[in-house]
């Protein structure tokens, strides 16, 4: 016989192969715990090893092997040239191998000092992790840093590996510390099912076959575990998402939204909504090359049609009405950090999650983990494997889900604009606006109200005149801000002690991150009125221009800030005016649908109706005017307790 | 046509199946200018079966790129017209390095290594430059090849088409990093979690065609050193006392003749292949000279830009 022949299989099962599920699996443990060793003889056991390569291998064992002439199975792993030359393994490794019940990937990831990017990179993909632990040394904190980086990854199924069983004589009760000692620790994760296996890898007690030497032990072979484990629940088959990947047109007739169905399932009929857009369809076929679908689930690649003519492109989900993800411009974040070069927090950044891509920054870091005891600490940074919770802002608005809710729609990694070094992993938490999370307890004990030593009657002899607010409120360019401009300057020339408050000018900074929907506007005015109060309590006027288009908006502006020291003022120009004047092409994209929820364009402008002011700037934005009628009304009076705003230092 | 869905659970050729079509779209809409690396061979013609899938009903959105090392079997350059040119209607590029040709580069006289070196990666480098094509797809599998255990799905090249395995980037999720700059290049291997065995399984599965060298039958064959090599025409230089004899026999992988051993064997369909591939004991690649060169052969050539 040549060996270009094709010998007779050693197994006798030569059944038809089916089609079998998959079970991704991550390999974890310490630089001696034998996890090479283990996987080898996982491998060679199961005959997933060729005879040609086992050959190869005994001759290898020979020269590199530790193990005095038996076959080393750590050696099938270690494939590069500098991991064999010197000894080191450099990076995840991936690994194939199938029994008549299923087929396995194995996310083979070193024990060294990068292990938590390793780590991460591959849990993202696993479905359950495989710890090893050296009966000899117990559970360590290497372990115990395994078991949260595969908790974060959101892995919920761990088997407990054993190994070295053969070194304490397979010896029951130093198995069950063992086990004591890792339930309780991992009692704090999130981890629902963990399983013990006590094994030896070098001598193949328990790895593929029941050992002889441990008849205390009745739960079976770690492949056995391997193979019975039910992951199917793991699944997300509850919420529809569908990230738009590819916009199929081939030609005038046809034209398909692809992808890969995220979670859930969607069915012919059904409606739908875009997002971010908002708008809705149903859907009228899916489409594959094997035929059309009545249905389809989760994870499968589908082409999909839609009732109307609507406006859908790359990066877009497609859900359910009734159950859509988060969208927003900011965000709360786990970030596993895998760069060399520290986070710098501010600077603009790739982003890319399972839709799309989007400028993000990293806004502050709210406390880094430490690994080793999993406490919280303060950090300014994140360095090469540190993990820590962030908040991001986003130049565009997101759709997102929780990782622990979604695991394909929670997460998301960053992108070293220069570069193109992938730096970060990223895991969306529970969203809230303004950083409120559910389930996450306070930070910080009740804060307290602190009172000014000084006297406002004293603020009133320096500064010539009583604090004020001038809330200036219209349209998108009826003129707010070049008033609010000229209203400072004559103030200043009269000696008043004032600041000026731009609502778009806090997006720079106290309001980066903030969208545009209506929450997200109430939230900015919510911040200006509070910013305005404190002004107002120092003494000083505060000129306030916000475009604030809904009346409840704005009487919730003048309760902060106290109704008695508001001004309101109305700038009266109709929406054709303003488009008109427009400069900074803000009108033509909202037409355009490029920016979202635009006052008087794509969303309601309430004109107030009770404004203590009205200036019509129809026409033409008569500074003079408008700034002398409002020093007017400001010299006049215009609280209702009695007392007056003197502007006028004589 | 309306069928309903399949009421068994995803299949672990379903899971696999579905991350292709993913990987092939995210080509298509993350890049300008990508090809497909054909090389007739079963796994490219798997590739390319989930490429008309990906995009159907449109055509797939790329050319093909096939690097003819002059050497190939008369068969797979007549597939590749007949399927991928005429059946398909797809766009085929052929690069062929004409200067290795004058200058008569052979795999007798010049051994594996400066044979490759000079007919497969030199061609594919210029290729990729000369239409400024920014990524690749291949059919590379982890499964083949020590090395290829830590290659990415999606794995960056230099502006000089080279591999850096410290400086990979790390993949997580199926949320690929495909930035690059102008000249940098993406290796994308669709396929990367896919054994020989799921290869097979999904070629009788989906009927997808491919030449018929992967199907047993009688071929003019010589015996040198352990590899049967098939005499596919009058180019093959015999060594004295070598007399081409008939034997049945098959590929389990394609390259150029002169350096691709058969296996005797007499799987004649694919569902035969099938059943002989989970019997056999002996790996894919034992008929491939250039693999066993050396070790740690095919990463060496890897970093210098060989597929």
């Amino acid at each position: 016989m040549t060996s270009g022949t094709i010998a007779p299989a050693l197994s006798t099962t030569a059944v038809r192969p089916v089609e079998k599920d998959l079970l991704r699996f991550i390999t974890c443990g310490s630089v001696d715990d034998g996890k090479s060793t283990l996987i080898g003889r996982l491998m060679l056991d199961v005959g997933a090893v060729y005879s040609d390569q086992i050959a190869a291998l005994q001759m290898e064992s020979e020269k590199h092997g530790t193990n005095g002439g038996e076959i080393d199975t750590a050696l099938l792993l270690d494939g590069l040239e500098d991991e064999r030359q010197q000894g080191i393994t450099i990076d995840v490794a991936y690994r194939y191998f199938a029994t008549e019940k299923r087929k396995f990937i194995i996310a083979d990831t070193p024990g060294h000092e990068q292990f938590t990017r390793n780590m991460a990179t591959g849990a993202s993909t696993a479905d359950l992790a495989i710890l090893l632990v050296d009966a000899t040394k117990g559970v360590l904190t290497q372990t115990k840093r395994h078991a949260f980086i595969v908790s974060l990854l959101g892995i919920k199924h761990v088997i407990l590996a054993v190994n070295k069983m053969d070194l304490v004589a397979y010896d029951e009760a130093t198995f069950d510390a063992i086990r004591g000692d890792f339930k309780r620790f991992a009692s704090k994760l999130d981890i629902t099912d963990v399983r013990f296996v006590p094994l030896s890898a070098r001598h193949g007690d328990n790895v593929a076959e029941p050992s002889a030497r441990m008849h205390w032990y009745e739960d079976g072979s770690l492949l056995h575990q391997l193979e019975t484990i039910y992951v199917g629940s793991d699944q997300n088959l509850r919420d529809f998402r569908f990230p738009v990947q590819w916009v199929n047109r081939p030609d005038n007739v046809f034209r398909g939204f692809s992808g890969t169905i995220a979670s859930g399932s969607v069915r012919v009929g059904e409606e739908i909504v875009v997002l971010p857009s908002g708008k809705r369809s149903r859907v009228r076929s899916i489409v594959t090359m094997d035929g059309t679908l009545d249905e389809a689930a989760a994870p499968r690649s589908v082409t999909l049609t839609l009732e109307d003519e609507i406006d859908v492109t790359r990066g877009d989900y497609l859900c359910r009405p009734g159950n859509q993800p988060h969208v927003g411009r900011t965000g709360e974040a786990m970030l596993v950090w895998m760069s060399e070069t520290p986070l710098n927090q501010g600077r603009p950044l790739w982003f890319k999650n399972a839709a799309g891509r989007a400028v993000c920054e990293v806004e502050s870091i709210r406390y880094e983990v430490d690994v080793n005891t999993l406490h919280r600490k303060q950090s300014d940074t994140l360095r090469l494997n540190a993990i820590g919770r962030c908040s991001l802002s986003f130049h565009q608005p997101i759709a997102y889900d929780a990782y622990e809710k979604n695991r394909k729609t929670g997460a998301f990694i960053l992108v070293d604009r220069i570069t193109h070094e992938t730096l970060a992993a990223g895991m969306f938490l529970d969203y809230g606006l303004s950083g409120d999370l559910a389930g996450s307890e306070p930070r910080f004990l009740p804060a307290r109200r602190v009172q000014s030593p000084i006297d406002d009657s004293h603020r009133l002899q320096r500064y010539g005149h009583e604090p004020f607010t001038v809330l200036l409120t219209g349209l998108p360019a009826s003129g707010k801000t070049t008033i609010a401009k000229h209203l400072e300057k004559r103030l200043f020339s009269r000696g008043a002690v004032g600041v000026l408050l731009d609502g778009e000018s806090l997006r720079h900074g106290i309001s980066k991150g903030l969208g545009f929907s209506k929450e997200e506007r109430s939230e900015n005015l919510r911040r200006g009125a509070e910013i305005a109060k404190l002004i107002n309590d120092s003494g000083q006027f505060c000129i306030a221009a916000f475009c604030a288009p809904e009346e409840s908006m704005r009487q919730q502006f003048c309760e902060i800030v106290g109704r008695h020291r508001v001004v309101h003022v109305h700038l009266d120009a109709s929406v054709a005016a303003c488009r008109l004047r427009d400069t900074t092409g803000r009108y033509l994209a909202a037409d355009n649908g490029e920016i979202y929820g635009f006052p008087g364009v794509t969303a309601e402008y309430e004109t107030p109706a009770t404004p203590d002011l009205t200036i019509v700037t129809e026409e033409l934005i008569d500074l003079e005017a408008a700034a002398g009628k409002l020093i007017e009304r400001l010299a006049s009076g215009i609280c209702s307790g009695g007392g007056s705003v003197a502007v006028a230092k004589s | 046509m309306t069928s309903s869905v399949r009421p068994r659970a995803t299949s672990h050729l379903d899971a696999l199946e579905s991350e292709a079509i993913h990987i092939l779209r995210e080509v298509a809409a993350a890049f300008e200018n990508p090809v497909l690396l054909y090389s007739i061979g079963k796994d490219s013609s798997v590739i390319l079966h989930l490429m008309r899938k990906a995009f159907y009903p449109g055509k797939p959105p790329m050319p093909l790129l096939h690097i003819d090392s002059t050497w190939e079997f008369r068969e797979m350059t007549d597939f590749r017209e007949r399927f991928a040119r005429q059946q398909l209607g797809l766009r085929v590029i052929v690069k062929i390095n004409e200067e290795g040709r004058r200058a008569g580069v052979n795999p007798f006289d010049f051994g594996s290594n400066a044979y490759t070196e000079v007919m497969r990666t030199q061609p594919l480098k210029e290729a990729l430059t000369e239409h400024g094509f920014d990524a690749a797809i291949g059919g590379g599998r982890r499964d083949e090849e020590r090395s290829r255990a830590k290659e990415r799905v999606f794995s960056f090249r230099d502006r000089n088409h080279r591999w850096e395995p410290r400086n990979q980037r790390p993949e997580l999720w199926n949320i690929y990093n495909t930035w690059r700059r102008p000249g940098e290049c993406l290796r994308v291997f669709p396929l990367s979690n896919w054994t020989e065995l799921d290869v097979w399984q999904y070629i009788e599965r989906e009927q997808a065609p491919l030449p018929d060298l992967y199907l047993a039958k009688p071929r003019p064959v010589v015996m040198r050193g352990d590899d049967l090599i098939v005499v596919d025409d009058e180019r093959m230089r015999l060594e004295a006392g070598e007399q081409p004899e008939l034997r049945t026999v098959r590929f389990r992988t394609l390259g150029c003749y002169p350096v691709t051993g058969a296996v005797e064997s007499t799987a004649s369909t694919i569902g035969e292949v099938v059943q002989e591939l989970i019997e056999t004991r002996y790996s894919e690649r034992q008929g491939r000279a250039i693999d066993r060169d050396e070790a740690c052969a095919m990463e060496r050539k890897k970093r210098e830009g060989y597929f």
